[in-house]
């Protein structure tokens, strides 16, 4: 149970920088989900935090101390691997005692350790078998006991779940949750999956091309994106991101459509400015089927290309200025392909990014 | 209507025998016959150059003898050490030339190749190189450790009981280490890497990912290795041959060399028949031995991935 820093952490392979400089404070007991898509750097950090890569520049600690020089065995962490990496000739039991074994820990401290995992974990009646002899979420579940028996000062996940099907993720999600309110630990989690990050995390740290793009917890990150990035990045379907230019105090579209400027916004939008304008599909909702009615709201009427139902919601495909718009009707109703229906914008949950830097123009 | 029943051999029934039967006739004759006619002989007094006395029927007379044989024991025994002493050897070496081969990054591939050099070789060709190097007159070896001071005198390397036996070894180990070498090194090139990231994470130190992960993950290849091994020397032949002849005074007398003087110098084709069944019994134990711990260490590799 410790907190972890990293500082100004780099990461080189040869004169390849794949790691830029990533600045991070983890606190005690805090859940922290490195999220981001393949290739931003995510496992690369996680890895250095672990100790099975080299840190090329920064400085990460583990509890009070600079932690670089020291072997991944003096670190005190504990890492499930997103093929398990079970120990193949080993059984279950021995499989979660190694690590202790290893401490030269005394056998009744071993076997008392491993009930205890295999009881929070459901895997009394495998202690027995080889793992070659387990299904893969039950695997999950030996590496992840596996962790918990050292108690260490903080656990590392290197995407876990992304091995297991659909519905066993879900229940896995489920069970990491449980397992860090029983065992209050550090944990970094690192995964591409943005809901596995929005339903696990106290914080989520969006990464892409080795930068941290936004540090916030999942509610911040998902109402407050930064750049258009994180705003397409979390949240499924993703926001709906379209060109356009403020002009007095509309946003004109491409095709010469517009939308008055979200009013907490007016003040921070110049005239003329090259803008994006971002809307989730929750927010651009036929009239009548939206979630909630919100205070500033404004109307378009558009062409539904394709409609797709889920149950309970159904998405709508539309177009606005020639771009793609996903939007998602509520209480559904039939609608077929070439129907024109008026809808709702919720104008309070838009967002506007600057056209250039893609940072967004916030109202905070 | 009775339609006249078709002969035998066209009948579906015997189809597969006639379609088989190619390959039954030449195992029949290139194996089983050659077997079954050695086995007879092994219980005959069959001398070469009396070939009539292949009829000369003696019951178990020739397994008596070896039984109350010293000579052949004595051999039976050392081909045993031999075996034990070469192949742990090649294994250590082995192991080692593949741990150093898979960690590097560059000329791998070539290292490789030239590791298997000495498989090129004809084994009698080893058996003259070495004879050279361990000659105690013109030989390569005494010539540079006098050189270099270390020795005064000719050391007999191919004469001393045990510097002859270690001679014969030690070409046999440089002939045969890189079997270990491929075998292992094929095994390591399979070897998850997660499983060793585990355990480093675990608290293991290098030394302990290796004895707990790494050498168990190994052990089917080292069995596969040991048991093409332990064939191969328990009929070890060409290299002993040439570079002692089994000599002097049988002090490096291996089992298939005292049976070829036996069946070929002596002509004594019965007993030379006799000992080879019973010799046999050792490769065969020492398959069934590795095939046992091959099949144990295998049981898990089924897969955790």
């Amino acid at each position: 149970m410790a907190e972890i820093t990293l500082n100004n952490v780099i990461k080189r392979y040869g004169k390849i920088e794949v790691v830029h400089g990533i600045n991070l404070d983890i606190a005690h007991n805090e859940f922290v989900v490195l999220v981001g898509p393949s290739g931003c750097g995510k496992s690369t950090t996680l890895r250095m935090i672990a100790g099975l890569e080299d840190i090329s520049d920064g400085t990460v600690s583990i509890g009070p101390g600079v932690v670089n020089d020291l072997p991944p065995r003096k670190r005190n962490i504990s890492m499930v691997f997103q093929n398990y990496a079970l120990y193949p000739h080993m059984s279950v039991r021995e499989n979660l005692g190694f690590g202790l074994k290893i401490a030269k820990q005394d056998e009744a401290t071993i076997t008392a350790r491993v009930n205890e995992a295999a009881d929070i974990l459901g895997l009394d009646e495998l202690l027995e078998r080889t793992p070659a002899e387990l299904s893969g979420g039950q695997r999950q579940r030996v590496a992840m006991g596996r962790a918990i028996v050292r108690h260490p000062e903080a656990f590392l996940f290197d995407e876990p779940l992304s091995n297991l099907d659909a519905k066993l993720r879900v229940q896995m999600r489920t069970e990491i949750k449980k397992l860090h309110q029983k065992v209050k630990t550090t944990v970094v989690y690192v995964t591409h999956d943005q809901v596995e990050a929005m339903t696990l995390a106290d914080r989520i740290v969006v990464m892409k091309d080795g930068h941290i793009e936004q540090v916030g917890t999942p509610m911040e990150v998902f109402n407050h994106p930064v750049n258009t990035f994180v705003a397409s990045f979390i949240g499924s379907p993703p926001m709906n991101l379209l060109p356009a230019r403020i002009r007095g105090a509309e946003v004109v579209f491409t095709d010469g459509k517009s939308l008055p400027v979200p009013t907490r916004l007016a003040d921070r939008v110049r005239d003329g400015q090259e803008v994006i304008f971002g809307l989730r599909p929750d927010d651009l909702t036929p009239v009548g089927h939206g979630i909630a009615e919100s205070g500033d709201s404004a109307r378009l009427t558009l062409d539904v290309v394709l409609s797709e139902l889920l149950g309970t919601e159904t998405i709508l495909y539309t177009s606005i200025a020639g771009q793609e718009a996903q939007g998602k009707m509520f209480g559904p109703r039939d609608v077929t392909p070439g129907d024109t229906l008026e809808f709702d914008i919720a104008m309070d949950r838009a967002h506007l990014f600057d056209a250039t830097t893609g940072k967004s123009v916030r109202a905070d | 209507m009775a339609t006249k029943r078709p002969p035998f051999w066209q009948r579906e029934k015997y189809t597969p025998f006639l379609l088989l039967l190619p390959a039954i006739l030449t195992l029949l004759f290139v194996v089983l016959l050659p077997l079954l006619f050695s086995l007879y002989t092994s219980f005959t007094g069959y001398r070469l150059i009396r070939p009539e006395s292949l009829w000369q029927w003696v019951g178990l007379r020739n397994y008596q003898r070896i039984f109350a044989d010293g000579d052949f024991w004595t051999a039976f025994g050392r081909t045993i050490i031999f075996l034990t002493i070469a192949l742990n050897l090649e294994f250590l070496f082995g192991l080692g030339i593949a741990l150093l081969i898979n960690k590097i990054t560059w000329g791998q591939r070539t290292l490789r190749t030239i590791m298997m050099f000495p498989m090129m070789f004809s084994p009698i060709l080893v058996g003259y190189q070495f004879k050279f190097v361990f000659n105690d007159n013109i030989g390569i070896l005494n010539n540079a450790l006098q050189s270099l001071g270390l020795s005064d005198g000719a050391i007999p390397w191919l004469v001393d009981k045990y510097l002859a036996n270690f001679s014969i070894i030690f070409a046999e180990v440089w002939m045969s280490t890189s079997v270990f070498a491929i075998l292992l090194l094929a095994g390591l090139f399979a070897m998850p890497r997660d499983p060793l990231e585990a355990a480093k994470v675990d608290g293991c130190n290098p030394w302990q990912v290796f004895r707990h992960i790494t050498l168990p993950f190994l052990m089917p290849f080292v069995f596969i290795a040991m048991t093409i091994r332990s064939l191969d020397v328990a009929r070890a032949y060409d290299i002993v041959d040439v570079m002692t002849g089994g000599g002097p005074a049988g002090r490096t007398e291996l089992l298939w060399t005292l049976i070829a003087r036996t069946g070929y110098d002596n002509a004594r084709m019965g007993q030379a028949n006799a000992m080879a069944y019973v010799s046999i019994l050792l490769s065969i134990a020492f398959t069934y031995y590795f095939f046992t711990k091959l099949l144990a260490a295998r049981k898990y590799m089924g897969g955790a991935e």
